[in-house]
């Protein structure tokens, strides 16, 4: 950090710094970090080019492979049966594809891990904010942190080998893969989540509001309940979606724990497959490019983006919408 | 925003009941409550630990870090997923750290509010909600089959470039942060001295941004090290028998090596999976203790 002029070989006048050298320097310099900066975009650009990609040939494909039983299928038939048939099998010699299986059992899993996660998150983050002492707050949010850095793999092994057995217990019904045990499992991942971004929403209201409760004789709870929460419900929503969003997106828990078993239902105590663990299944394999196994990949990839992207977008624009600005 | 309990009729004719006790009784159940889902979210991780630590810990040995995967688990070692993931971390350092960087300085001193740089902003912050799998996906597309020539396919370099993109987000979003928390008044003073923008930012912003700069790099090092479905995704194997010996070998990393122990049926490979846990723990609080101590040297200087 010190300054390069030569101060003392060089006698008072004769200094030229070489201003056009630098400026060239600095043009190319921002060139160059421009670029990176568009690497950015040529990343979204490239998910959604392949997942288009091969997405629509999937479904050129789609109408060839229904057919084989004889009758013609037309294009919007294949997209119909996409979304409405009651069996996914497309690994299977008489090949169904139907999207809402998989769609389901992630739905079903989410829905449990929210269940889980909802309460715990948001009751553990109130704790923390309103209830536990500056000095345990210092200590737990770091390890909230790192609880929430602790990879996918680690509770997938935990869902499988300790979580299952454990409920196994108490549900003869469990099998040894279910959506049960992966659904809690998930839920206590993005526990952490929920709580830290929640905790920050709910720390950065205001304390005046907190003081002008209190003067018109509210208890803390009522404090809590009806001035401190709705003034950091766009935070904490936006919370909750994220983590939902990411509980949609997870990957080993549901391969690890919930199975590989393509079936339409609810039934949390029997093995299920979702979206992300078709994924896994399909490139541990390998699946040579062309067939119309890796291009049911990208058609399934294509439907998990989607949803995580109108929840991601949903949540922008809660936020936008209801954040409650505090000067 | 109404107080609960108070009815505007009871008010009038004089009968308020203010209900203290009852009301005080339900805050203490809410507090209860409160303090219970926080010991309850502490009580389960230490659970995890507690039961990975109890499967792990006596399958840890000096064979274990030198012998490669076996079909017998008293032989299986983790040598070459942890060389492959060091490679990975290598492969995922050497590209996110110079590009994560530059685009932040783009984003946060040189730019004007133009569309490109609103367009970069709206990515930024869409592609850090995307799934890493859908990631996985992308890699296993553009760099296992469009560039096989360059990448050699199923390698280190696929692996690596696709879990740069991954973390790309992070570190731009952290490194615009610390260029942030850089008093103005050092670039002002830069300026006046004649200097231009980039040897204002090369000499003085970047200095005193490095330690936030390198915490953020880290932490988003520690999330790419225990990725794994993006890797799956790409086709990494389990069973390898050597380690990485140039940028286009196949491998195998930590987080797919412990996947494949946990996925079989036998539980003599299930506590070999949690001594592989406890291995990839250990390197991961270890990067948290060095990203925590540059937080602290940098909050302490400032």
């Amino acid at each position: 950090m010190t300054a390069e002029l030569p101060l003392n070989d060089i006698a008072p006048g004769t200094w030229r710094p070489n201003r056009s050298r630098s400026q060239t320097i600095q043009l190319i310099v921002k060139i160059i970090c421009g670029a990176f900066a568009a690497i950015s975009i040529l990343t979204t650009i490239g998910i959604i080019g392949t997942l288009i990609f091969e997405a629509l040939s999937f479904f050129g494909d789609l109408p060839g492979e229904l057919s084989k039983d004889g009758q013609d299928v037309s294009y919007i038939q294949g997209v119909i049966h996409f979304l409405t048939a009651g069996r996914w099998t497309p690994l299977f010699a008489s090949k169904q594809f139907g999207i809402f299986v998989l769609i389901s059992a992630t739905l079903m899993i989410t829905f449990i891990s929210i269940l889980v996660a909802l309460p715990l998150g948001l009751l553990a983050a109130i704790c923390l904010s309103e209830y536990a002492s500056p000095k345990l707050r210092r200590i737990l949010k770091p390890v909230l942190e790192i609880l929430a850095g602790v990879p996918t793999v680690v509770y997938g092994y935990f869902a499988l080998l300790t979580v299952t057995p454990f409920l196994q217990l108490f549900l003869p019904p469990v099998e040894g893969f279910n959506a049960l045990s992966a659904g809690i499992v998930l839920g206590i991942m993005i526990t952490p989540m929920i709580a830290s971004l929640s905790e920050d929403a709910i720390y950065s209201v205001p304390q005046s509001l907190r003081d002008g409760s209190y003067a018109l004789g509210s208890t803390k709870r009522e404090t809590v309940w009806s001035v401190v929460l709705p003034a950091a419900l766009s935070g904490i929503v936006s919370s909750l979606i994220l983590a939902m969003s990411r509980a949609i997106g997870e990957t080993m828990i549901v391969t690890l724990a919930a199975g590989a078993n393509p079936t339409l239902g609810f039934n949390p105590f029997v093995p299920v497959m979702t979206m992300t663990a078709y994924i896994v299944q399909v490139t541990k394999g390998d699946a040579p490019h062309g067939t119309i196994a890796y291009e049911t990949l990208y058609a399934v990839g294509m439907v998990l983006f989607l949803i995580t992207l109108a929840l991601n977008i949903f949540s922008f624009w809660f936020v936008r919408r209801f954040r409650q600005k505090y000067d | 925003m109404t107080a609960q309990g108070i009815k505007g009729k009871d008010v009038a004719s004089g009968n308020f009941d203010q209900n203290l006790s009852g009301r005080y009784n339900l805050d203490k159940l809410f507090a209860t409550a409160a303090w219970a889902a926080t010991i309850v979210s502490v009580l389960i991780l230490a659970w995890l630990l507690f039961t990975i630590l109890i499967d792990g810990l006596g399958t840890i040995n000096p064979n274990f870090f030198t012998a490669f995967p076996s079909r017998k688990p008293e032989n299986a070692g983790i040598k070459p997923a942890l060389f492959g993931t060091l490679w990975l971390m290598m492969v995922v350092a050497a590209t996110s750290f110079p590009i994560g960087v530059g685009a932040a300085i783009y984003l946060e001193e040189f730019a004007t509010d133009n569309w490109f740089t609103r367009m970069v902003e709206i990515n930024i912050g869409n592609l850090a909600g995307v799934p890493s799998i859908i990631y996985g996906l992308l890699g296993l597309a553009v760099f296992k089959r469009i560039m096989e020539p360059i990448t050699g396919g199923n390698s280190v370099l696929s692996g690596g470039l696709t879990l740069s993109l991954l973390i790309l987000p992070v570190i731009i979003v952290a490194t615009r942060e610390a260029l942030r928390a850089v008093p103005n008044s050092m670039r002002l003073a830069g300026f006046a001295l004649g200097a231009n923008k980039w040897q204002v930012v090369w000499s003085h912003v970047l200095p005193s941004a490095m330690p936030g700069v390198l915490t953020g790099v880290i932490l988003a090092l520690s999330r790419a090290i225990g990725e794994t479905a993006p890797l799956i995704a790409i086709g990494a194997v389990a069973f390898i028998r050597s380690t990485p010996s140039s940028l286009q070998s196949p491998f195998t990393a930590m987080p797919i090596q412990i996947y494949n122990w946990v996925g079989r049926p036998q539980a003599e490979f299930h506590s070999i999976a949690a001594s592989g846990i406890i291995v990839l723990m250990v390197m991961l609080l270890l990067m948290n203790a060095v990203a925590i101590y540059f937080r602290n040297r940098f909050q302490q200087t400032r």
